[in-house]
């Protein structure tokens, strides 16, 4: 299943071109492509983080942590940590 | 305080009523959905104030459940469940729900379920409605506010939605009360299972589940799944059900994780194509929603905490400033109507029922205003979805100190009583997150301290401004706070250190949309809590009033006669009128009696901190709710006094040392105050933090730690200031 990819999953998918929902700037929007921590997608796919969902970081907390991510175009809003949203991986 | 919930570990089964349909058992429905879906205004709006909070057997998870009446000659009973996203518990709090649906013989398993379903929400929603389904039960869709997602252009069609998910479906506003009529008509019928499947297990999980099945005689695939997925923390199962179960989960090789992702995104497939023909959404506004624009301001880098800080501010306002009305008033008609008593009747039993009874009574009831003011703040903020912006700003924050943006509605919850704070730690799903909440929790000034730090502060503390705009008072009391607050995070980064972690810690929540409180929610909350206090910890407290009166009264033997005797001796040499001789004679019978005896035996290790034995007695009964301390000194400084001698306050000025000086010093009145912050003085915290943690590891880490740092505190405290 493509859903999970545990440590350096692709070798084509180096850190510079590996984007997860951590390094959105504000206000932009990405598309879901994978979660990368079995443990943490679970919690994060029952809160409507699935594949293929778009999710905008619509703010910072002040200390810059964690995170307000959009989902979709429901929009509803889900607080993060920048360490949990560092695991949703991004479409290209 | 002493006992906002109940301390009763498992709840008797609610006895059925005998409803007008004689013989028939009133139907039991659940309400389920997900947090901030609407669940708790739903279930105030059917069942008002025919509600009562108990527990799940075994657990200490709110139970709350009520009576609403369906049909002129139809009641049901309404258990409400706690929020969650899934069947696929994630904290203690959902596992109340696994427990409840698992198992159909199960004395409470309902004869159907309401599920709330937010309309703005329908995808994520329905996650949670599919699994329902899958497990054969009854089921009705309450659609929830409508109105808002007819604002956001959402377009629903609901006959093309009921049969594609195969329940009735209710489309409703539930805090508005919009649609309720309708859902209690259709909640009147008896529902037969919903006939839609929406997921089923695939064929390589088959083997395991059907033989889970039939061992256990289970009605379907679905939750014979279930019980491969989480048998650990199946209440009911026995410890060989359980290891029979591994041992099939191993066989097969089952993998928990993998299966319940496989299936979530599952389910999410079906949902859009269900979603894709029976909904649309056309976006009329293009501009941000209005939720998103506040939090712009309310979690502000600077303005954020300036706006956090501005609204503990006005709850401390409130709680000192404002309550002191009402709780004059309840202190004067206390000393009031004890006085009348006093001047029309005589005898023992006036005595008992005016320096007993009503003196232990004026102790509870001063309370009410400052509790009411405290929960009613609470649930405001509660309902605004404030809350859930407060733990997001206080996240990095809390983290140093090993707690989460989680463990702040507990602690903040503390300043109102520990005993549901600790309860409330149950959302932390993290281990270490949540016993250390737990641990420093009671550290947090509660309401009980309040009349302890009112009385004392105002006894030496100036009635005066400060730099213009705060009172004097307000400070020293803002002061005891913060200390609590900081020995609060001391201790919790402290604990950070010594605690291993068993899990990682997690913070994914969901932000509620702004919107004005329900006041019906915030006054049944009010109510309730008000009421609970009053016949719960109220009963303590008077017993312990009486029970001292009497203490305080009576003495052993003869030592009481005699030490009158020696008073009246002395007249002639110190030249004493008639009010001077009785006081003296009132002290004097005081100290010699039960109460003066325990007192004198526990002077010799407080009076480093400087009290005596008065202030002793007052300790010792305060052991088991710290609120006792001002119903234990009124009762002490009053046995012998003149009932018009005033209020607590007067009473404590006139007390006098050996030297004729006044007794409450600002040292010794800060040392208590200090003792006061950091002491462990609650049965009931004590007894709660042992029914969450399951051992009594922890309850006596609380009771020893915070006992010592309360006497080292205030000694050094007194033996400075002196």
């Amino acid at each position: 299943m493509a859903l999970f990819r545990r440590s350096a999953p692709l070798v084509a998918a180096s850190a510079a071109t590996r984007r997860t929902a951590k390094d959105l700037r504000l206000g932009e929007t990405g598309t879901i492509c994978c979660l990368e921590d079995p443990e943490m997608a679970l919690k994060l796919l029952e809160m409507g983080c699935v594949p293929g969902v778009q999710v905008r970081l619509s703010g910072r907390a002040p200390l810059g942590d964690p995170l307000m991510l959009v989902l979709g175009d429901q929009e509803y809003t889900l607080s993060v940590r920048a360490s949990e949203a560092a695991t949703i991986l991004l479409k290209e | 305080m002493a006992a906002i919930v109940s301390d009763t570990a498992t709840a008797a089964p609610v006895a059925a009523p005998t409803g007008p349909a004689a013989g028939a058992r009133p139907l039991r429905i659940a309400l389920i959905g997900n947090p901030n879906s609407g669940k708790t205004s739903l279930f105030n709006q059917l069942t008002g104030l025919n509600q009562k909070v108990g527990n799940f057997p075994g657990v200490t998870v709110d139970r709350k459940s009520g009576f609403a009446q369906l049909t002129p000659l139809q009641r049901a009973e309404i258990v409400d469940l706690p929020g969650t996203y899934s069947l696929y518990p994630k904290s203690l709090d959902e596992k109340v729900i696994t427990d409840l649906l698992y198992d159909r013989a199960a004395a409470n398993y309902p004869d159907f379920v309401v599920v709330t379903v937010d309309a703005n929400n329908l995808r994520r929603s329905l996650l949670l409605f599919t699994q329902l389904g899958d497990l054969g039960l009854p089921a009705v869709l309450a659609l929830n506010m409508m109105d808002v997602a007819e604002r956001h252009g959402v377009k629903i069609d609901l006959p093309a939605l009921e049969r594609e998910l195969g329940v009735p479906i209710i489309p409703m506003n539930a805090r508005k009360g919009i649609g309720v009529a309708a859902l209690k008509i259709v909640m009147a019928q008896r529902l037969d299972a919903p006939p839609v499947r929406f997921w089923e297990p695939d064929e390589k999980l088959l083997p395991l589940v059907r033989q889970i099945r039939y061992y256990f005689d289970l009605h379907n695939d679905y939750l014979a799944l279930h019980y491969a997925q989480q048998y650990r923390h199946i209440s009911f199962l026995s410890a060989d059900d359980k290891a029979h179960i591994q041992e099939l989960t191993h066989k097969y090789g089952f993998d928990a994780t993998a299966q319940q992702a496989a299936e979530t995104i599952a389910r999410y497939a079906r949902i859009n194509e269900i979603l894709l023909e029976t909904v649309t959404v056309t976006r009329t506004e293009t501009r941000e929603p209005v939720s998103n624009r506040i939090d712009k301001v309310l979690t502000h880098r600077v303005g954020g905490y300036l706006i956090f800080l501005g609204i503990l501010f006005t709850l401390f306002q409130a709680i000192f400033a404002w309550a002191q009305y009402p709780m004059d008033w309840i202190d004067q008609g206390i000393s009031a109507l004890s006085a009348t008593i006093q001047a029309n009747f005589h005898g023992p039993l006036i005595r008992l029922l005016t320096e007993g009874v009503l003196a232990g009574l004026g102790g509870v009831l001063i309370f009410i205003p400052q509790i009411a003011l405290l929960f009613g703040f609470l649930a405001v903020l509660e309902e605004t979805g404030y809350m859930a912006r407060v733990t997001f700003l206080m996240d990095k924050l809390m983290r140093p100190f090993g707690l989460s943006g989680k463990s702040v509605v507990p602690l903040i919850s503390g300043l109102a009583c520990a005993v549901p704070a600790i309860m409330g730690a149950r959302t932390i799903e993290s281990w270490k997150d949540r016993m250390i909440t737990i641990f420093v929790t009671p550290l947090m000034s509660c309401s009980a301290r309040i009349p302890v730090y009112t009385v004392l502060v105002a006894l030496v503390v100036p009635d005066q401004a400060a730099w213009g705009i705060f009172n004097l008072r307000g400070v020293a009391l803002m002061g005891l706070y913060l200390l609590g607050l900081f020995s609060a995070l001391g201790s919790a980064w402290v604990l950070k250190k010594v605690l291993k972690a068993r899990e990682r810690s997690y913070f994914i929540m969901e932000f509620p949309v702004y919107q004005w409180p329900r006041w019906k929610n915030v006054g049944l909350t009010i109510y309730q809590k008000v009421q609970a206090f009053v016949l719960q910890a109220g009963k303590v407290i008077v017993a312990i009033s009486v029970l001292l009166w009497v203490l305080a009264s009576y003495g052993p033997g003869q030592k009481q006669a005699t030490a009158e005797a020696q008073v009246r001796q002395q007249v002639a040499t110190q030249g004493w009128n008639e009010a001077e001789l009785s006081r003296q004679i009132a002290s004097a019978r005081l100290e010699n009696s039960y109460a003066g005896s325990f007192g004198r035996a526990l002077e010799p290790a407080i009076r480093p901190l400087g009290y005596d034995w008065k202030i002793g007695i007052a300790l010792l009964t305060s052991f088991a709710a710290r609120e006792v301390f001002v119903g234990t000194i009124s009762t002490i400084y009053s046995v012998g006094q003149d009932a018009d001698m005033g209020t607590l306050q007067q009473k404590l000025q006139a007390e006098k040392d050996a030297n004729g000086q006044p007794f409450f010093t600002p040292a010794r009145a800060f040392s208590l105050l200090v003792f006061y912050v950091f002491a462990m003085q609650c049965m009931s915290t004590l007894a709660v933090t042992y029914r969450e943690t399951k051992s009594w590891k922890w309850p006596l880490a609380q009771l020893l730690y915070m006992t010592s740092l309360a006497y080292v505190a205030a000694f050094v405290v007194y033996q400075v200031l002196a």
